[in-house]
């Protein structure tokens, strides 16, 4: 990055910044969702879009997640590159059959001639106790789709650089932001910036252990790891970035390196992301493992509203601290 | 919005305009295509019965004429999305009837490569957007596309094709709605043929008259008997060219029957409609009223009406041949289209 101007940009105004540019660079692109117009954007990721733009680039919608979402299928159909943006993705519940029955599956029931090149996007996870249904993590239900990627920054630059790609990327991508990350600063590349997807991004070296994480779990992983370092442990924090496709290479590479892992996720462990990551380090790095592969998830449970039964339930850095050191045998 | 309905819906059928010669040939045209979708179903039933196609199979016998006389009234740019019943459809757009025979036996050459079936036919070079296996779940899509006709500013139409049962699924009432908000040049075609699989319509729906669900989004609508092409085709010529100007919605229930069982493993009539029912449906067969038609009003005889009909079914006879010898998709095949080819 050494030359490119950057500015210090919070995720949400990286993630405006990334549509706005591509809205500018290819006027197919536009922008339908609950209040992303006049409103500005629930999370106001879409401020200022909506006068940049106009009504039929920047689209507000009804409350009607499965039908918004399937015009956007349909619109990608037809040429066009919709972002579809859900409000959360727990709402996006309700869509989830245009995503799965429709947009993953329709370049291979028509034989490659028709692509979806459509990105749904909005927050994921849990914020601050909003209890059980607004508090879920669902990457791994998208991420368990073949035709979908499922992609989730976890910085302002990655937000940025992931969405530019997912814009301009010819299937369709689930777009899965942090809604604790919205208000995260950091330094953005200006102009065009974009992160390939399918690479995972090591946040910090290390030696002594990989932390796999993802999302606002790499800031966890991050503190995770500065505890770590007090206690002469080096950990290495591994941001997956692209849950699908996953960066198996990255993955192996660092645990070539530390030969011990912990992978944390905000989501229930059952079936969850960090299941197919240690499936992939069993099967392709079984010999330099030297201990068993460790998770770190959300408890399963429904997310409770009491503040100190949520803190329970969900991932902190002891957590992490704690994984890495049972991995060390300390 | 009380009372609108009835000032909204327009009133279709009526007589037959005078045929001059050009009308006369697209008569005949559509009698050809109805003969062809019905012979094609016929030897797709057959083919079944022999193992050749696998999965579901959704007839569309008795119903030919919805497809033929709505897609008569389309461009070639116009987008066309069904449901999982869209044999007849698919031929009807123009697809050949050996690439839709060759799709159901799983071949390569079929237009979804094999990999599709009978209920995802697909050819995007005739703006056919497929088959689709979720009830109502295309009507979003077709949406979709009559909001990227206008985004882009093109005069094209979408047409969504689906059955009664498909009303009452919140993807009908969501995509009306927002076709109506935004003034979309979208066709809605419910193919009301009474049974949704072996549930009558009465037993589904509260509303039983299927067009009156358009007052609820002020969406103008008309009642077409699916049975007789021409009705079809000049109500649809209304609908179209409402999308098309106006860039208005339109919903047409079309009233039909389905003469066969719902899929190939459901008998003709069964345990939720008898047999009396089916031959009484039968007797308005869409095929028969008009070769009828054609006969009386003298722009056909019955020896030209019989040639037509062998002439469909030496199609047919090749189209099943074809799709017989045809090679079965590559191995490589399986792992291909999941995702676009990387970008150079």
């Amino acid at each position: 990055m050494t030359g490119t101007p950057v500015t210090t940009l919070t995720y949400r105004d990286a993630l405006n910044a990334a549509l706005r540019e591509e809205m500018r660079r290819d006027d197919g692109v536009f922008l339908m969702g609950e209040e992303v117009g006049v409103y500005q954007g629930a999370y106001k990721v879409s401020r200022g879009l909506l006068d940049e733009f106009g009504p039929m680039r920047v689209v507000d919608t009804p409350i009607t997640e499965l039908g918004f979402a399937g015009v956007g299928v349909g619109a990608a159909m037809a040429g066009l590159r919709p972002v579809i943006e859900f409000m959360t993705w727990n709402f996006a519940l309700l869509a989830i059959d245009q995503l799965v029955n429709s947009a993953a599956k329709m370049r291979y029931m028509s034989a490659g001639q028709i692509g979806v090149p459509a990105v749904f996007r909005g927050p994921g996870g849990a914020a601050l106790q909003l209890a059980a249904q607004h508090s879920q993590a669902f990457e791994s239900y998208y991420a368990h789709i073949p035709g979908l990627k499922v992609v989730m920054p976890a910085t302002p630059a990655d937000a940025k650089g992931l969405l530019k790609s997912a814009i301009r990327d010819d299937d369709p991508v689930v777009f899965i932001e942090g809604e604790m990350l919205y208000n995260l600063k950091g330094e953005v590349p200006d102009g065009e910036h974009l992160v390939p997807l399918g690479r995972a991004d090591v946040k910090r070296a290390g030696t002594d252990v990989t932390i796999v994480c993802h999302s606002k779990t790499v800031a966890v992983a991050l503190k995770a790891a500065e505890q770590l370092a007090g206690e002469g442990v080096s950990a290495e924090v591994l941001d997956l970035r692209t849950i699908r496709p996953l960066d198996s290479a990255a993955l192996l590479g660092s645990v070539g390196r530390t030969h011990r892992c912990v992978v944390a996720e905000e989501g229930w462990s059952f079936a969850g992301v960090g299941a197919q990551v240690v499936d992939v380090i069993q099967r392709e790095a079984f010999d330099q493992l030297d201990a068993p592969v460790l998770r770190v998830t959300g408890a399963d449970v429904p997310m409770p509203y009491n503040k100190h039964l949520e803190k329970a339930a969900k991932v902190d850095a002891a957590k992490i601290v704690d994984a890495v050191g049972r991995v060390l045998y300390r | 919005m009380a009372g609108s309905t009835a000032a909204r819906r327009t009133r279709g059928g009526g007589a037959a305009r005078p045929a001059d010669a050009g009308a006369a040939d697209q008569y005949r045209l559509w009698l050809r295509e109805m003969l062809l979708i019905r012979r094609f179903e016929e030897k797709a039933g057959e083919a079944y019965s022999l193992g050749k196609i696998g999965g579901f199979c959704h007839l569309y016998i008795g119903q030919e004429a919805v497809a033929v006389g709505s897609i008569a009234a389309l461009r070639p740019d116009d987008y066309i999305v069904c449901s999982y019943r869209e044999h007849g459809h698919a031929l009807a757009r123009g697809i050949p009837a050996r690439a839709v025979m060759a799709e159901l036996f799983g071949k390569a050459a079929g237009c979804s490569g094999g990999k599709g079936g009978s209920m995802h036919l697909f050819d995007a070079a005739r703006g056919f957007m497929g088959g689709h296996g979720i009830v109502g779940g295309h009507i979003p899509l077709a949406t979709g596309m009559a909001f990227a006709a206008k985004y882009r500013g093109t005069e094209q139409v979408a047409v969504c094709y689906f059955g009664e049962a498909a009303v009452n699924n919140g993807a009908f009432h969501e995509a009306l709605n927002m076709a109506a908000l935004w003034k979309l040049p979208c066709v809605y075609i419910c193919e009301n043929n009474r049974y949704g699989m072996g549930t009558a319509l009465e037993r589904a729906s509260a509303l039983y008259d299927i067009s009156e669900r358009a007052s609820s989004y002020d969406m103008i609508n008309e009642v077409v008997d699916g049975q007789d092409v021409l009705a079809m085709k000049n109500a649809m010529d209304r609908a179209v060219e409402r999308a098309r100007i106006e860039k208005a919605p339109t919903l047409l229930e079309v009233r039909t029957y389905r003469f066969m069982g719902h899929s190939m493993s459901d008998p003709i009539h069964g345990h939720y409609r008898t047999k009396e029912e089916v031959e009484e449906h039968r007797k308005r067969d869409p095929i028969a009223l008009w070769s009828q038609k054609l006969m009386a009003d003298g722009l056909m005889d019955e020896p030209a009406v019989r040639a037509l009909d062998a002439e469909v079914t030496a199609e047919i006879a090749d189209a099943y041949r074809f799709a017989d010898e045809a090679a079965d998709p590559e191995p490589g095949a399986l792992f291909a289209d999941v995702y676009a080819p990387e970008k150079g």
